[in-house]
């Protein structure tokens, strides 16, 4: 080993809380090397608004929603989008692994982590699943432990260093093999309206013209007609676990479905300032309205899965609503795209 | 959503920290704003433990009846399928299986069943036990 285990490692690293992890660490990586960028700029810029609805894609046996665009796409995006240089690794050996991240550390780079939610141990128990797309950065090191900028949490949080061992390698679905970055370069001065168009842009062609029925608009219609037909097809039992899932799915699993809409209405508010162009206010209105929508069809699926509510009508509602959010959204990208052209 | 409906159900957050939402204060401007929590998404949370907990209770009681070896509970209450667990302790899906079963568990030599105690991250004596009854893990509400 390069580095004894007793030496103290602290960067002066500004944490801030964010809704979502990836937008979140992007975020405060920027910071840190003075680009303030607030996280719904990052999640804008990185085009993180998505939608799928993936039944061939099974969690604990339940199919797959998601509302966010790929792990470590908005990252990525956004990187490109400012011309920063980032350095991406995964490994095959949890030691060496290890090793790279002291060694980063020990040069006062801050570096971000992809983990596994399921090993760290400052997580709420209730939270702990097994999934793979948790993103935080390592941004010191104190004995055994080491200091986490966790963007989801209020503070920064410690972690011993067999346990960030175990997220860092976790397994199953979309395993993280250790996967660090870290910022190599990053430009002073940037220009930030062509990213944001940019970052529009891609986000409103995903969403309009992605082929197939289960991506964008259509997935949203799609899921909609899907919904309808549960109690019928699945039997009421089952019904009710594929709300939960999907409620699950929706606002658990980094801030949700209907908290990707309030961010995407606040990166609009941002960008209408940003792009001079007023009209992204009222769009960014809509956008409020349809994500309260989205927050309105989870507490339909709360109440049905509680048993408060008369499933036949209840469906019918949630597909209703999902359709209202669709017809939403995609009225807010076409006027998106005319408006970044 | 408007700061004042910005909801603060406890359930899955236990303690005093909160999550950051984003809300439109009185002048329609975006805020970020702390939650400590949203009933919808602790049905939905509660529903999923209860999942993981009926299959661990259920794994307990076939230990306790000897058709089972203690790993089937320890997999279930880590929320493990067989592949997951043998992903993490390395080894081979079919000698996972077979150590399913009592018999073969008691077989096991000390090296291996530290291999399946460090993939749950508990100790070898811990394995080799189980409780009387199932105790959720998804923090006391």
């Amino acid at each position: 080993m390069l580095y004894s285990s007793q030496e103290t490692i602290k960067i002066d690293f500004t944490h801030r809380q964010s809704a979502h992890c990836e937008s979140g660490v992007c975020s405060n990586l920027l910071y840190h090397y003075d680009l303030n960028i607030s996280e719904a700029m990052a999640f804008g810029m990185g085009s993180g608004m998505f939608f799928g609805y993936l039944p061939f894609i099974r969690i604990n046996r339940l199919p797959l929603t998601t509302y966010r665009c790929e792990v470590g796409g908005i990252f990525k995006r956004v990187a490109k989008r400012l011309g920063c240089r980032v350095h991406w690794q995964t490994f095959r050996s949890p030691q060496k692994a290890m090793d790279a991240l002291d060694q980063q550390l020990a040069l006062g780079i801050p570096v971000a982590c992809r983990t596994g939610g399921y090993w760290l141990p400052y997580f709420p128990p209730a939270f702990r699943f097994h999934f793979n797309m948790h993103n935080l950065v390592v941004v010191g090191k104190e004995g055994d432990d080491y200091i986490i900028s966790d963007p989801v949490f209020p503070d920064p949080e410690r972690c011993s260093r067999s346990d960030l061992l175990k997220a860092r390698f976790a397994k199953g679905a979309l395993a993280p093999k250790g996967t660090m970055y870290y910022m190599k370069a990053v430009p002073q001065e940037v220009d930030l309206a062509p990213a944001v168009r940019q970052g529009i842009r891609e986000v409103c062609r995903r969403m309009l013209n992605t082929p197939g029925p289960v991506i964008g608009i259509r997935g949203i219609r799609y899921l909609a007609g899907q919904v309808r037909k549960w109690p019928k097809k699945l039997g009421e039992q089952q019904a009710l676990l594929y709300v939960g899932q999907l409620i699950r799915m929706q606002e658990e699993l980094g801030t949700g479905g209907a908290g990707f809409r309030f961010m995407y209405a606040a990166f609009l508010q941002e960008a209408a300032a940003l792009l001079e162009t007023p009209r992204l206010v009222s769009l960014s209105r809509t956008m409020t309205e349809v994500g309260d929508r989205w927050r309105k069809f989870a507490v339909l699926g709360g109440r049905l899965c509680k048993g408060r509510a008369s499933a036949d009508d209840t469906y019918d509602a949630m597909a209703a609503l999902l359709l209202e959010c669709a017809d939403g959204e995609a009225a807010v990208y076409r006027e998106l795209l005319e408006l970044t052209r | 959503m408007k700061i004042d409906d910005v909801p603060q159900d406890r359930g899955m957050i236990t303690d005093d920290r909160r999550e950051v939402c984003y809300a439109v204060d009185d002048e329609g401007r975006y805020v970020m704003t702390g939650s400590a929590g949203w009933e919808p998404k602790n049905i939905a949370n509660r529903q999923a433990w209860e999942l993981i907990d009926v299959a661990a209770a259920q794994a307990l009681e076939k230990v306790h009846a000897g058709k089972a070896s203690p790993l089937a509970y320890h997999m279930a209450r880590h929320q493990m399928s067989l592949g997951l667990l043998a992903k993490y302790a390395g080894i081979h899906r079919l000698k996972v299986w077979l150590h399913l079963r009592p018999g073969p568990f008691a077989k096991m030599s000390t090296p291996l069943l530290r291999r399946y105690a460090d993939a749950f991250g508990i100790l070898v004596s811990e394995l080799k036990t189980v409780p009387d009854t199932h105790v959720s893990r998804s923090g006391d509400r």
